[in-house]
């Protein structure tokens, strides 16, 4: 098995669910409405959840302590993608991202439940129960939003237009691809992000919202390798800022 | 006379002490998230799984598993949680789908299901058994749990989440 590969996917995989997580935290004690507050703190405990998960797995292939990778790293050493940095903006954009994100998430790992890495696929089908509640509420409040006033349609619209760069950024490739077929650890991004795209649709057609021709998209790239907004930095200095006193503290 | 040698199913007795922190009534045993014991002389070997992967309660759940063995006369206890055999809420025995009833909660429905609205759409209400209840939240107070309203006893009600 290749573990550089491996290595590789773990963390793209582990970054993206740490720094979303930590995004939906921040909307702990302000959310729109208390269910939605809720929901947020929620999603953000089961996500940071699944990055400590991810991050042992790591542990167990030489990498460092979970708490070491996910507070002690600069933001050029993280591999998550653009769109989960991005600041939480209005519920509009927070709900879009959530939407587009955890589709692809849930697919992620429901691919992944088939991993030749045994770990790995254990992991993945525990996960993808739980995600499925993630994206049960966002297809509900897209469905629901996308389909009620004025206002909360062209809200949507205009963050799913601002957003959807950013989504194709999920899919970047890794330099492993090939690799990670041929062991049979993961199917790849291409296969991801084309069943996405039907996914995606399939939900936006129960609204008034409009998607537009994917090539016409141009993505956003370079979280992947490292090369993020400046927006990643200040997240890290806040998440890592207590843990940074005293990394040998004992918690 | 030499005293008989503990066995797993002593362990799993004694464990039946120790509950899941956020709700008292219901046992580690009963919840189904002991995996498997193992005992040799006075060590345990313990495997485990979380009912969320993010559920903060693990680490209390250790301390109280290894406390409580400790009092037992067992003189190593080792936990190691894993995936290998992943919790899902058919791992919730009968006796803890009672406890979880009589404590205000709805039990999860039982058998292989499907997290789509129509599962949690109407949940019976732990109260009066009436279905003619709604969701209000896929989340709730604990990860765990999806928050209900009960149209007839115009209450609300805490679900166990299917998974």
């Amino acid at each position: 098995m290749n573990t550089t590969a491996l290595t590789e996917l773990l963390f793209k995989m582990a970054d993206d669910q740490l720094i979303l997580g930590h995004r939906n935290s921040e909307w702990t004690g302000f959310g729109p409405l208390l269910e939605e507050d809720i929901a947020f703190s929620s999603m953000a405990q089961d996500k940071v959840g699944h990055s400590q998960a991810l991050y042992e797995l790591l542990h167990t292939l030489g990498q460092p302590s979970p708490d070491e990778v996910a507070f002690m790293r600069p933001a050029g050493q993280f591999h998550n993608c653009i769109l989960v940095e991005l600041p939480n903006g209005e519920y509009d954009f927070s709900l879009v991202r959530h939407f587009l994100y955890d589709t692809a998430e849930l697919i992620r790992f429901e691919l992944l439940r088939k991993s030749s890495f045994e770990p790995l696929a254990q992991l993945a089908h525990k996960i993808h129960g739980e995600l499925r509640y993630h994206t049960l509420h966002a297809n509900t409040w897209i469905k629901q939003l996308g389909t009620a006033t004025e206002e909360s349609i062209s809200r949507l619209q205009h963050s799913l237009a601002f957003a959807l760069p950013y989504a194709l950024g999920i899919f970047e490739r890794s330099p492993w691809e090939k690799e990670l077929a041929a062991d049979g650890i993961f199917e790849g991004e291409d296969v991801l992000q084309e069943r996405w795209r039907t996914k995606v649709e399939e939900v936006i057609s129960q609204t008034d919202l409009t998607l537009p021709a994917w090539n016409t998209i141009t993505p956003v790239l370079g979280g992947r390798h490292g090369k993020h907004s400046e927006h990643l930095t200040p997240l890290l200095d806040e998440m890592g800022e207590v843990f940074r006193i005293d990394p040998t503290a004992s918690w | 006379m030499k005293p008989t040698p503990v066995t797993s199913r002593d362990v799993y007795t004694w464990l039946e002490a120790v509950k899941d922190p956020e709700i008292p009534v219901l046992s580690l045993v009963d919840l189904g998230v002991i995996t498997d014991v193992v005992v040799e002389n006075t060590t345990v070997d313990i495997e485990m799984t979380p009912t969320f992967v993010g559920c903060p309660a693990l680490d209390i759940m250790k301390l109280e598993i290894t406390e409580t063995l400790l009092q037992h006369g067992m003189t190593e206890v080792r936990i190691v949680v894993n995936f290998r055999d992943p919790w899902s809420s058919d791992k919730i025995s009968e006796k803890g789908r009672r406890a979880l009833k009589e404590f205000g909660l709805a039990p999860p429905p039982a058998g292989k299901v499907i997290a789509d609205l129509d599962v949690l759409e109407h949940v019976s209400c732990p109260r009066c058994e009436g279905t003619n209840t709604t969701l209000k939240n896929v989340f709730g107070p604990t990860l765990c749990r999806s928050i209900h309203y009960c149209f007839d006893c115009q209450e609300s009600f805490e679900q166990f989440k299917p998974l």
